[in-house]
């Protein structure tokens, strides 16, 4: 299946599981909201560039903005994880050569401590921002820490199960093939 | 003007970041201060769209709830039936309060919509429904929503062609007017983000003997809502000490939960006070 006909279905299939599913539950608290729609950021090809991915979170956040009727809210925090990505990626990334050898980040092409590094960072960093964008409105710190920080717990343990559910098969490229 | 050009080049990528940032956060402010924008009806009419066809599988696990509420919604408007009532005496006579124009007719004031829900929400800070019915079935902003009980849900806020977005009471810029229906006093009745079915009840003064349990009700001052309709009932009452007044919990009569049939109150004669107000205000600059 070409990457582009895989990210597309996984575009859709990300925002309806967040809408129809995730904010559909019944919350264990009120603390705790949790989103698994930017892993479609995260799982974004290495060589895509930086401005593709920005517009592309753009575009994300903002589909999922326009169920909640927070336009604006969830595109803002896509963008700024979709900046920081890059920076990750040339921090964390191990294995040498791994960005030319894999297609997209994932346990298999960065290995698993520096890839769930990777996805703890940009997760905290998204729930953070958008969680401080709504405590502008409401205001309390109590609040906005508590609720990042449960949120992104709860957040992260359903992204690795997502991750050990549907592995993803990621064939070694080579320069000769 | 070289250096100009190098500069934006080598930060081609951050300038970027920053105008989308930009872009994002002015959609968002824009939107929580007007909740009107040029692409809501747009958008709203596909995710109306979508909404729907989720909705008409989820509708179907309802039935059984939604049909009880029916059922003890009939129940209540057959109790208030006239024939129900007997006359104890010929002194006392009932009579029914009506306001008359000038030939035999009633004025209509308030006229009900019914309406599908086919998207809430009650885990967001700022929840809204989103309504199959919208400007081609007469819906405007503005409007009043309640359930099927008649009990209070929310503001309609923006409108597509079919579809319309209500303001539930749990958003953070929901503020209705409310009475206290023993005493009577009033206060305004809005959401503190934290608790979904909970809402708050202010500016109710502590000399007004309030207990658990107690109703509040709609006091008609709004042009949305006509008076009398339940909103809630007293959880618990916090005595601030610093203030004189109280904050009281409600627990709302609408369950926000399942929401499956609303309807929407337009009001008829919304005009004439409003001008009235808007000529006084005037006169008084």
């Amino acid at each position: 299946m070409s990457s582009l006909i895989k990210n597309i279905i996984r575009f859709a299939l990300f925002i309806l599981v967040q809408v129809f599913v995730l904010n559909q539950v019944p919350p264990l608290h009120h603390f705790v909201t949790p989103y698994i729609y930017f892993l479609f950021i995260l799982w974004l090809p290495f060589k895509m560039g930086r401005r593709t991915v920005m517009v592309l979170a753009l575009f994300l956040g903002f589909s999922l903005d326009c169920f909640t009727k927070t336009y604006g809210l969830h595109a803002a925090s896509c963008v700024l994880i979709a900046y920081l990505r890059p920076f990750l990626i040339n921090l964390l990334i191990s294995q040498e050569g791994a960005e030319s050898n894999y297609n997209e980040p994932s346990i298999k092409s960065m290995g698993f401590a520096p890839y769930f590094t990777y996805v703890a960072i940009l997760t905290l960093i998204h729930h953070s921002f958008l969680f401080f964008l709504e405590a502008l409105q409401s205001g309390g710190y109590f609040y906005f820490i508590l609720k990042t920080l449960l949120s992104s717990a709860i957040s992260l343990l359903l992204i690795l199960l997502t991750e050990l559910l549907f592995v993803r098969k990621q064939r070694f490229r080579t320069n000769t093939a | 003007m070289r250096n100009i050009f190098i500069f934006i080049r080598i930060y081609f990528n951050f300038l970027f970041f920053l105008f989308l940032m930009g872009l994002s956060l002015f959609m968002l402010f824009n939107y929580n201060r007007y909740h009107h924008t040029v692409y809501s009806a747009v958008t709203g009419e596909i995710t109306g769209k979508i909404n729907k066809r989720f909705n008409d599988v989820e509708y179907y696990f309802q039935l059984k709830r939604t049909n009880d509420s029916l059922v003890k919604a009939n129940e209540s408007l057959y109790n208030k039936l006239k024939q129900d009532l007997e006359l104890p005496d010929t002194i006392t006579k009932l009579s029914i309060d009506t306001l008359r124009i000038d030939t035999l007719l009633y004025q209509r004031k308030y006229l009900y919509l019914t309406a599908k829900v086919v998207g809430n929400s009650v885990s967001q800070t700022n929840n809204y429904l989103e309504l199959h019915r919208g400007s081609r079935q007469g819906v405007i902003a503005d409007l009043g929503v309640t359930d099927i009980n008649n009990s209070v849900v929310g503001t309609v806020v923006d409108v597509s062609s079919d579809y319309s977005v209500v303001m539930s009471l749990l958003h953070r810029q929901s503020n209705i007017s409310a009475k206290l229906k023993k005493t009577g006093e009033t206060g305004s009745v809005i959401w503190d983000g934290l608790q979904p079915n909970i809402v708050l009840l202010k500016d109710i003064s502590k000399e007004v003997k309030v207990s658990a349990g107690d109703t509040i009700i709609t006091s008609g001052f709004s042009d949305k809502f006509p008076y009398g309709l339940l909103i809630g009932t007293v959880k618990e009452i916090e005595n601030d000490r610093a203030s004189s007044t109280y904050t009281i919990r409600l627990k709302t009569a609408a369950n926000f939960y399942n929401l499956q049939y609303v309807y929407v109150i337009n009001n008829l004669q919304k005009e004439e006070p409003q001008q009235l107000l808007k000529k006084v205000k005037k006169t008084n600059e």
